[in-house]
């Protein structure tokens, strides 16, 4: 199932090499073409390593706190990041920091673990993490880092405010090379670490009790684990915003297709990832051609519903 | 083997598990019974580690549990929980091999696999390998969860413990019994047994000795037929019962005839009059 979902990833790549504003064919592409090796190319890198961070970052958490409504975004990790983000695009400058490219990344993955910090200190009694508490603690979250990030709006000038506004809906756009090399420095080794996790998430599944009677030191590897999915989380919304239910969605799909087994659900989930935000993008690209549509509104728009849906199938088991 | 010395736990002011000393060598099985509330929940979690005594020690193999690693704990002592849940649909053998894990790194071998059906065999789970866990009923879960305790200790060299929270509660009668003659054929493989039950006729026909708490302490530590009494089922249980000779078995049979009502404000006859 796996090797079928990397040849859909390829094919999503493809697609998404191919269409654009400015039509490009197989000469050009081998003819060193411009817009194809500075802008296509590594949007689509960036979408490969967004989404895979998403979609492993989700699986990791859902596996972590043992339910599947949980995600970065919802208790509260993406927005800390994201209020990182925004204080860096704001006051970076008027601290004389303005060029300073590790500055984004640095201020979203500070603040992510400081929301991570404060989820955990909230929601987690007996060395327990009941969902409802975690996603209440995660509305708080959200709440302090909104009218945080709104007050930043307030502060910010014209220039920093179309950057706000743009990356708040989420978006690839940005994806230079630099870019990219930057967002792979900071998530690529945590996203390798976890995909090789899943004999120690298929224990925790269990419970701490029962994974500690199986060998495993819970506190230890869930506090390692979780600070690797801020470091991704925060890698990822410092270069393309806020992509919201990504890391919801994807590990759902996954264990249709592969099982619960996290063995094959990290890898499953890191391809699929990648695939759907790749395709996501070629898609928020090309359906108001020439302009394009955040991506952040079309994974929301997808995620949203789905998360209702799975609300509706979970409830009975929250109550 | 495995040795409480002298442990105590206190919670708040209230001690749950207050001065215990039990030895459980290979081949035996120990049934620790009490009433509700007498502390045989807290001195498992002692004796499994989970919990770190306020006071005395468990040992592991004549050495105390901090000079283990988890992990060499995880080959010598398994641990059946009273429930539990599962968050995602893995597969039944998926949940077994589980109890394997701490045997292998990265995959695991044709000898896992092996065990993993021998111990679903040996619990009645067999029929049930590739269904979804979250999909069994209680009685089915226990048994899978048995099956993966099992597996975890299965043929090890050296010393093993077994430890078995109230095994039978969510049983039929016929798997109660089924589930004990497992922890017997666990004990004859030279495993130390430790099992919590409420059902005492089930601890003395299986049990080859009994630990009886009662608010912490011991109140009684011996074979069946020495430790099950009229007076100590009165003393400790507030149980009513006849004890004779089981008609067919070596084992003392517990008739009982009704709880004994202690007299208190609320209990006396007078005050319905």
């Amino acid at each position: 199932m796996t090797r079928w979902l990397f040849v859909g990833l390829l094919l999503a790549a493809a697609y998404a090499l191919s269409v654009g504003s400015v039509p490009l064919g197989i000469g050009d592409v081998l003819g060193g073409n411009a817009v194809f090796f500075t802008i296509r190319l590594p949007r689509v890198v960036l979408g490969i390593l967004v989404g895979a961070g998403l979609g492993v970052a989700g699986a990791t958490m859902q596996g972590i706190f043992r339910n599947p409504l949980v995600d970065p975004g919802l208790v509260g990790i993406s927005s800390g990041a994201a209020l990182g983000a925004a204080g860096a695009i704001v006051l970076g400058a008027r601290l004389g920091l303005g060029r300073v490219t590790w500055l984004l990344p640095l201020a979203a993955f500070g603040m992510a673990l400081l929301a991570m910090q404060l989820i955990l200190r909230l929601a987690r009694t007996d060395g327990r993490t009941p969902v409802a508490t975690l996603l209440l603690a995660g509305i708080a979250i959200n709440a302090l880092a909104a009218s945080q990030i709104g007050f930043l709006t307030f502060l910010a000038n014209d220039a920093q405010l179309r950057t706000l506004t743009f990356w708040t809906l989420g978006s690839l756009g940005a994806a230079t090379w630099p870019a990219v090399t930057i967002t792979a420095m900071f998530s690529l080794a945590p996203v390798l670490f976890l995909l090789r996790q899943g004999r120690t998430l298929n224990l925790l599944l269990l419970g701490e009790a029962e994974a500690s009677s199986l060998g495993l030191s819970p506190v230890r590897v869930v506090r390692r684990m979780l600070v690797l999915v801020t470091l991704i989380v925060g890698a990822s919304v410092a270069i393309a915003g806020v992509l919201a239910f990504v890391g919801l969605v994807v590990p759902h799909l996954v264990r249709i297709l592969v099982g619960a087994d996290h063995r094959r659900l990290l890898p499953a989930a890191a391809i699929l990832g990648a695939g759907l935000l790749v395709l996501a993008d070629a898609l928020a690209r090309t359906v108001v051609s020439p302009a394009e549509l955040p991506l952040g509104i079309v994974t929301a728009s997808v995620g949203s519903p789905f998360f209702l849906a799975l609300l509706v199938r979970e409830r009975r088991r929250l109550a | 083997m495995i040795e409480a010395r002298d442990l105590s736990f206190v919670a708040g002011d209230r001690p749950l598990v207050d001065g215990v000393t039990l030895a459980v060598e290979p081949g035996e099985i120990l049934a620790v019974v009490g009433p509700n509330g007498a502390g045989k929940s807290t001195l498992l979690r002692l004796l499994t580690g989970e919990l770190a005594p306020t006071s005395g020690e468990v040992h592991l193999g004549g050495r105390p549990l901090s000079a283990w690693t988890l992990a060499e704990q995880a080959l010598r002592r398994a641990v059946l929980p009273q429930h539990s849940d599962l968050a995602f649909p893995l597969a039944c053998s998926e949940v077994v091999l589980l109890g394997r894990s701490p045997h292998f790194t990265g995959r695991e071998t044709a000898h896992d696999v092996a065990v993993v059906r021998l111990a679903m065999l040996a619990t009645d789970t067999l029929g049930f390998a590739d269904r979804s866990y979250p999909t069994l009923s209680g009685g089915e879960r226990q048994r899978v969860q048995a099956a993966r305790a099992i597996a975890q200790i299965w043929g090890g060299a050296g010393f093993r413990v077994l430890i078995l929270d109230e095994p039978t509660a969510s049983l039929d009668p016929a798997h109660q019994h089924a589930m004990l003659r497992l922890a017997q054929r666990m004990a004859a493989d030279r495993c130390a047994v430790v099992c919590v039950l409420h059902d005492l006729n089930l601890a003395a026909q299986y049990a080859t000795r009994i630990a009886v708490l009662h608010r912490g302490r011991l109140a009684a530590e011996g074979k069946p037929q020495r430790v099950f009494s009229g007076e100590l089922l009165s003393e400790v249980f507030d149980l009513d019962a006849l004890v004779v000779p089981h008609p067919e078995l070596s084992c003392p049979l517990i008739v009982p005839r009704g709880p004994i009502v202690k007299s208190g404000p609320m209990n006396r006859a007078g005050d319905w009059q």
